[in-house]
C-alpha cells in the first residue's frame, strides 16, 4: 500500500501550484487548440457576436432615445389660468411668490393682450375676436416644474398646491404626452430584454453544441487521458475554457460589431439633428457597458460549456 | 500485488466472461495471461484498471478493495497502472513528447521534472531521437514502444499490457517482451495478456491461462503449493 502509493511523490508541485500551473496550460492550449480550428471557431465566434450585437445596438439605439427625451422633460409644464378679475400687478406678484417655490424651476407670465394676439396671428378667428370688444382671455402662468416627470404623485401634489392659489382659476398640467413618450420607452425596454433573453439562449445553445461537437471530435483523446488517470476535471476543463474563449472572442466582436455600426450611422444622425437645430451626437456603448457585455457574453460561453460537458462527458468511459 | 478472489463477470445480456476466478500475482512478478481469444483475457485486465467492475467476487489491488473504490477515486487507482494496448491508443494529434508527458501532466510534475522524466522514458525505450515528431509518422514497433513510453514515465507499480505484441513481427515482438522484463527487473510488477505461445514460452516466466472464462493453469498457484 505504502510503495503504492508513494512513488510519485518526489518532485511533484504542491498540490495548489500543480492546480493553477495546469489551468493556466490549459488556458493557453484551449486557445491553441481554437486557433487550429481556424475556420469554424470564427465561425461560432461571429454567430455569439451578431446573436449579442443585437441586443446591444438595441440598447444604444434606446439609450439614445432616451437622452434626446431628456431635454422633452422640462417642456412638461403648468399652466396656471388666473381668474379674469386678476390685474396684471397681482399676476405679477403672483410670479414672484411662485419664484420662491422649490419645485417649480421657471415661471413665466403671459399677458393678456399678448396672448389674444398670438391667438389671433395663429387661429385665424381674428376678426370674430375684435367684435368681442374686450378681450376674454385670462393672464396665464407658465411654470415649470422642476420634478422628474415619472414622479407623478410630487407633481399631482405641487398641481393641487397650485389650485388653492386665490388667483387660480384653473391649473392644468401638460404631462400626458411625456407620460405616453415614457411608458412607450419602457416597453422597448421590456422589449429589449425579451430580445437579451432569447438571444442569450440562443448564444447558450450555440455555445454547448459546439463544444458536444467538440467533445465527440476528441473522443478517442478523452478515453485515453481517462485510462491514463485523469480525473472528470482534468479532463472539463479544456473544454469549460474553450467555451470562455467563445464568450469571450464572441463579446469583443459584439462590442466592434456595434461600435462600427453606429459609426455607419453617426452622419447620418448628425444631419437629421442638424436639421432640428439640434447639437445632438450619437453616442456608442460606454466603456463599463461594453466591459458588461463582454463579461455577459464570457458567462454565457462558460455555462453553455458547462452545460454541454455535464451532459456528454459522463457518457464516455474507456471500453 | 493483483489479488482476484472468487471473481464473476457477466455482461448485459448474459455473457459470462470470468467465472470464479481465483489467483494472486505477488509483487514485483511478471506473469503472462494467455489463452484464446474471448477467453476473457481482456476482460479481467479491464478489472483490474477498473474498466469494468465485477459482478460478484472481489479484486485486491496492493491490498486496496477495487469494489470499495468510488467512481471518483478511480483516477488515482489508474494513475499507479501503466496501460498498454494493442493498438497503441496514441494520440496523433500531438507529437511524441506531448503523449508520453501525458501521465506526468494530469499528475502535475514540474515543468523540468516533466522533461527528465520523458527524455528518460524515451531512452528506455531507445525512441529518445523522435521526441518531436508526430507517432503517425512512426512504425508499428515504434509507436508500440511509444505506448510503452507513456506507460510507465509516470513509474508504476503495475504494467498492465493487453496484445502488446500482437501486431509485430517475432523480432520486434521479443524486443518488447525484453524491455517488459528490464521494467520488472527494477521491481514493477507486469502483466501481459498475451496469445503468442512461442514468445511465452522463450520468456520463461509464470502463465495463467483461461478458457471460456474459466481458469485452467496458473503456474503462480502451482509455485506457492510447491514452494
Amino acid at each position: 500500500m505504502a510503495k503504492f502509493e508513494s512513488s510519485n511523490q518526489v518532485a511533484r508541485n504542491s498540490p495548489v501550484k500543480a492546480y493553477f500551473i495546469h489551468h493556466i496550460r490549459t488556458l493557453i492550449s484551449s486557445l491553441g487548440f481554437l486557433t487550429r480550428n481556424g475556420l469554424s471557431t470564427v465561425m461560432t465566434m461571429t454567430v455569439i457576436a451578431i446573436a449579442l450585437a443585437l441586443p446591444s445596438g438595441l440598447y444604444v439605439f434606446l439609450t439614445n432615445i432616451s437622452h434626446v427625451s431628456v431635454g422633452w422633460d422640462n417642456s412638461a409644464q403648468i399652466s396656471l389660468f388666473l381668474k379674469s378679475d386678476v390685474t396684471e400687478k397681482q399676476a405679477q406678484q403672483l410670479v414672484k411668490k411662485l419664484n420662491l417655490y422649490e419645485d417649480i424651476k421657471t415661471v413665466k407670465l403671459i399677458h393678456k393682450d399678448d396672448a389674444l394676439e398670438e391667438f389671433q396671428r395663429i387661429s385665424g378667428f381674428g376678426e370674430a375676436l375684435e367684435s368681442l370688444g374686450k378681450n376674454p382671455l385670462p393672464h396665464v402662468i407658465a411654470a415649470q416644474p422642476k420634478i422628474d416627470p415619472q414622479r407623478a404623485d410630487k407633481i399631482q401634489h405641487l398641481l393641487k398646491e397650485l389650485r388653492n392659489l386665490k388667483e387660480v382659476d384653473i391649473a392644468q398640467l401638460d404631462l400626458q404626452w411625456v407620460k405616453r413618450l415614457y411608458s412607450m420607452l419602457e416597453i422597448a425596454h421590456r422589449g429589449i430584454w425579451v430580445i437579451s433573453v432569447l438571444l442569450a439562449l440562443a448564444v447558450l445553445l450555440v455555445v454547448g453544441n459546439t463544444i458536444r461537437l467538440d467533445i465527440q471530435n476528441r473522443r478517442a483523446e478523452i478515453e485515453v487521458t481517462k485510462l491514463i488517470g485523469a480525473t472528470n476535471a482534468f479532463i472539463r476543463r479544456p473544454f469549460l475554457y474553450s467555451g470562455l474563449w467563445y464568450g469571450l472572442s464572441g463579446g469583443v466582436l459584439a462590442w466592434i460589431l456595434t461600435s462600427i455600426s453606429i459609426g455607419l450611422m453617426e452622419n447620418s444622425v448628425e444631419q437629421l439633428a442638424s436639421l432640428y437645430n439640434s447639437g445632438f451626437q450619437l453616442q456608442g456603448l460606454y466603456f463599463n457597458e461594453a466591459m458588461t457585455l463582454i463579461g455577459f457574453s464570457c458567462s454565457l460561453g462558460l455555462l453553455g460549456s458547462w452545460i454541454a460537458v455535464s451532459r456528454h462527458l459522463h457518457e464516455i468511459e474507456p471500453s | 500485488m493483483i489479488h482476484f478472489d472468487n471473481v464473476n463477470k457477466r455482461y448485459p445480456g448474459g455473457h459470462e466472461a470470468l467465472i470464479n476466478l481465483s489467483f494472486h500475482i505477488p509483487r514485483g512478478q511478471m506473469a503472462f495471461l494467455t489463452g484464446h481469444s474471448g477467453a476473457g483475457k481482456s476482460t479481467l485486465l479491464k478489472l483490474i484498471a477498473l474498466i469494468e467492475r465485477p459482478s460478484r467476487g472481489n479484486i485486491l489491488l496492493d491490498g486496496i478493495n477495487l469494489s470499495q473504490i468510488k467512481n471518483s477515486k478511480i483516477p488515482y487507482i489508474r494513475r499507479n497502472i501503466g496501460i498498454i494496448f494493442q493498438n497503441h491508443h496514441l494520440l496523433y494529434d500531438r507529437t511524441v513528447f506531448d503523449n508520453v508527458a501525458l501521465p506526468l501532466i494530469i499528475a502535475g510534475y514540474t515543468h523540468n521534472e516533466v522533461g527528465k522524466r520523458v527524455r528518460a522514458a524515451l531512452d528506455q525505450v531507445g525512441l529518445l531521437n523522435k521526441e518531436k515528431v508526430a507517432p503517425i509518422t512512426l512504425s508499428g514497433g515504434e509507436q508500440q514502444r511509444v505506448g510503452i513510453a507513456r506507460a510507465i514515465v509516470h513509474k508504476p507499480g503495475l504494467l498492465l499490457a493487453d496484445e502488446p505484441t500482437g501486431n509485430l513481427d517475432p523480432e520486434l515482438s521479443r524486443e518488447i517482451m525484453e524491455l517488459f522484463a528490464r521494467f520488472n527487473q527494477v521491481g514493477v510488477t507486469v502483466l501481459i495478456a498475451s496469445h503468442d505461445l512461442d514468445l511465452i514460452g522463450q520468456m520463461q516466466r509464470p502463465v495463467i491461462s483461461l478458457k471460456d472464462g474459466l481458469l485452467v493453469h496458473d503456474d503462480l498457484a502451482e509455485m506457492t503449493s510447491h514452494g
